[in-house]
């Protein structure tokens, strides 16, 4: 091992590599915050914390509530399959309120005298898709339970 | 924990933050983290997606800066640009779908890479948590470069997605923050890829997908441990598959495309983009498409666009003042042009018909223009006034419209005239025009 890799750690490419990329990511950030720049970095920054520490957590906390409802009592996996058929739809249902809840909640008071389109309706539509989604997978989940009751019985 | 045993004088601290002392509980300790799919192979499969998609997101990205022309007066959104604008070239009029197909893909793309972002930040998340926290000086620099990677990709994303949907709550001009916002990402983006690439070919090469997507949940066993410790010392029994994770960010994605990609379509089709912000028409019959700023929204009053009002031709040697019966007296043409807005919406193909903007060039003495400047009656403001360059100009399709899909134009669509260019952008396609003044 060089003197250099141990000192820095790895290899010179990799030290180039990342000082070219601060060199142009320093130079877009001179422009992205040139005219506010403490609530850009806190919006940059709070995006990459609000992910990692907020919105991971949060639904790693939930998933891992389900599974431990799921688990008990404590036989080593469950005879139902149930688990992802809530899963799945919770988890795009999720997704959709992650993605659209400006629309969903009407947070813009723009969007309506600039389209001449109504912000009602969002929430009725995302309520639909929710139980469409949690409707279809509780069919799968039926057929799957008939399908397992008619072969267990002889 | 790794010790080299040859700690450089000098490096004091290196060398015990390289030692860290006792792990702290909770994240920080590896077998805090127990999904039995996490690895190198499942992050390799996101990493690949995210490798193509983000780069077509970026390029049309691009396009999409380009295809505002900013070179020309008053188009810049972001005039300090300075050496980011390097590439910029004239926006050409062919194909005439090129902006609805560009911008529709960046947005629509964009949205559906939505859950391959949050699956590859997710299967990485145990790096984040780490300890010590830093091991070296190439390791401190790299956790520098995924704060820029990481915190850029959501700021690019959270800042579009909130773009879309008219809730300008973010710290300043869309148009700045994305942009720049963008080129602070990719430079990271770019640089995690130079150093993680060769570790993506080889966790890629590990497991085949074609016999990865035959194993269920009961055969489901971690990935080999790997030096950058994602596999879990402690694993949890499955619940999922990796096929099953696969599916299920797949789902993910075509959920979104589903909701969303119908306002890129006309006709019926379009009812089927639920939670879009352009899944509804604003009302039927010839003018009962898509609006991108209401004549409401723009000040726009019927005092200003009736019998009074005159187009006017300047920048030749004589000013020409033209009523709108004068123009509907002058040869008319009809072009099929779609509407296609920054937002990743656009319209089917409308039949405008009215004056070609050539024709108005040679009426103001100036018949072949570099650009021209257009001002809307709205006057200073949100896109008020735009340039276009020569070659939109001489288009044969490019028109002063009148008239679409067989009716006047509505207030809502610019009447008395407004410009509609092959190619061009939404809001260059100038409403209410009041004056246009070329330039040689």
């Amino acid at each position: 091992m060089s003197h250099f890799t141990r000192w820095y750690g790895a290899g010179p490419l990799n030290l180039l590599a990342l000082l070219a990329s601060f060199g142009l990511a320093g130079y877009a950030a001179l422009h992205l915050a040139a005219a506010r720049p403490a609530a850009v970095a806190v919006w940059f920054v709070g995006a990459a914390v609000g992910h990692d520490l907020l919105l991971l957590p949060l639904y790693a906390v939930a998933d891992r509530s389900l599974v431990t409802l799921w688990r008990r009592p404590a036989a080593p996996l469950p005879a139902l399959p149930w688990l992802n058929h809530v899963r799945v739809p919770a988890l795009l249902s999720g997704l959709l309120l992650v993605v659209w809840f400006p629309s969903i909640f009407r947070l813009s008071h723009v969007y309506h005298p600039a389209t001449g389109l109504s912000t009602a309706g969002y929430l009725a539509r995302w309520l639909l898709v929710s139980a469409v989604l949690f409707g279809i997978s509780a069919l799968v989940l039926a057929v799957r339970l008939r399908r397992r009751r008619g072969a267990a019985v002889p | 924990m790794v010790r080299d045993g040859r700690g450089l004088r000098g490096h004091e601290v290196m060398r015990s933050l390289r030692e860290g002392g006792p792990v702290p509980p909770g994240p920080f300790r590896r077998g805090f983290w127990r999904s039995p799919i996490r690895g190198p192979w499942l992050t390799a499969v996101f990493g690949l997606v995210l490798l193509g998609g983000v780069t077509v997101v970026f390029l049309t990205g691009l396009l999409s800066y380009a295809a505002y022309n900013p070179d020309l007066p008053g188009n810049d959104q972001t005039p300090g640009k300075g050496a980011l604008g390097f590439y910029l070239f004239a926006w050409p009029t062919h194909p005439y779908w090129l902006y609805r197909l560009s911008q529709g893909m960046h947005v629509t793309l964009g949205l559906v890479l939505i859950p391959v972002l949050l699956a590859k930040l997710w299967s990485v998340i145990p790096r984040l948590f780490q300890w010590p926290p830093v091991r070296s000086v190439a390791q401190l620099l790299e956790r520098v470069s995924l704060l820029l990677l990481v915190g850029g990709a959501v700021f690019e994303f959270v800042t579009g997605v909130l773009n879309i949907q008219y809730w300008y709550v973010f710290p300043g001009s869309f148009y700045t923050l994305h942009l720049y916002g963008g080129w602070v990402f990719i430079a990271a983006f770019v640089a995690h890829v130079a150093l993680k690439f060769r570790r993506m070919v080889t966790a890629l090469r590990s497991r085949r997908l074609r016999e990865e997507l035959r194993i269920d949940t009961a055969a489901t066993r971690p990935e080999a441990p790997d030096p950058d410790g994602l596999v879990s010392p402690n694993p949890a029994a499955a619940t999922m598959s990796r096929r099953g994770a696969l599916g299920l960010v797949g789902a993910g994605s075509l959920t979104l495309l589903v909701v969303t990609v119908g306002q890129t379509f006309g006709g019926p089709l379009r009812r089927t983009a639920l939670l879009a912000p352009r899944g509804t028409d604003p009302g039927s019959g010839p003018n009962g498409f898509q609006i991108n700023k209401t004549a409401a929204a723009a000040g726009i009053t019927e005092a200003r666009t009736g019998p009074g009002w005159r187009l006017v031709l300047a920048g030749g040697p004589r000013t020409v003042a033209l009523s709108r019966a004068e123009l509907l007296g002058m040869p008319q043409h009809v072009a099929h042009l779609p509407i296609a807005c920054v937002e990743g919406w656009s319209t089917s193909d409308q039949a405008w018909s009215g004056v070609r903007l050539r024709d108005l060039a040679r009426l103001a003495g100036v018949p072949g223009p570099a650009s021209v400047h257009v001002e809307s009656l709205q006057g200073g403001g949100g896109f008020g006034t735009a340039s276009l360059r020569g070659n939109q100009v001489m288009d044969a399709d490019s028109l002063l419209a009148l008239r679409v899909n067989g009716a006047d134009l509505s207030a809502d669509h610019g009447f008395p005239a407004r410009v509609i260019v092959p190619a061009n952008p939404g809001v260059h396609n100038t409403k209410w025009v009041a004056r246009m003044t070329f330039a040689t």
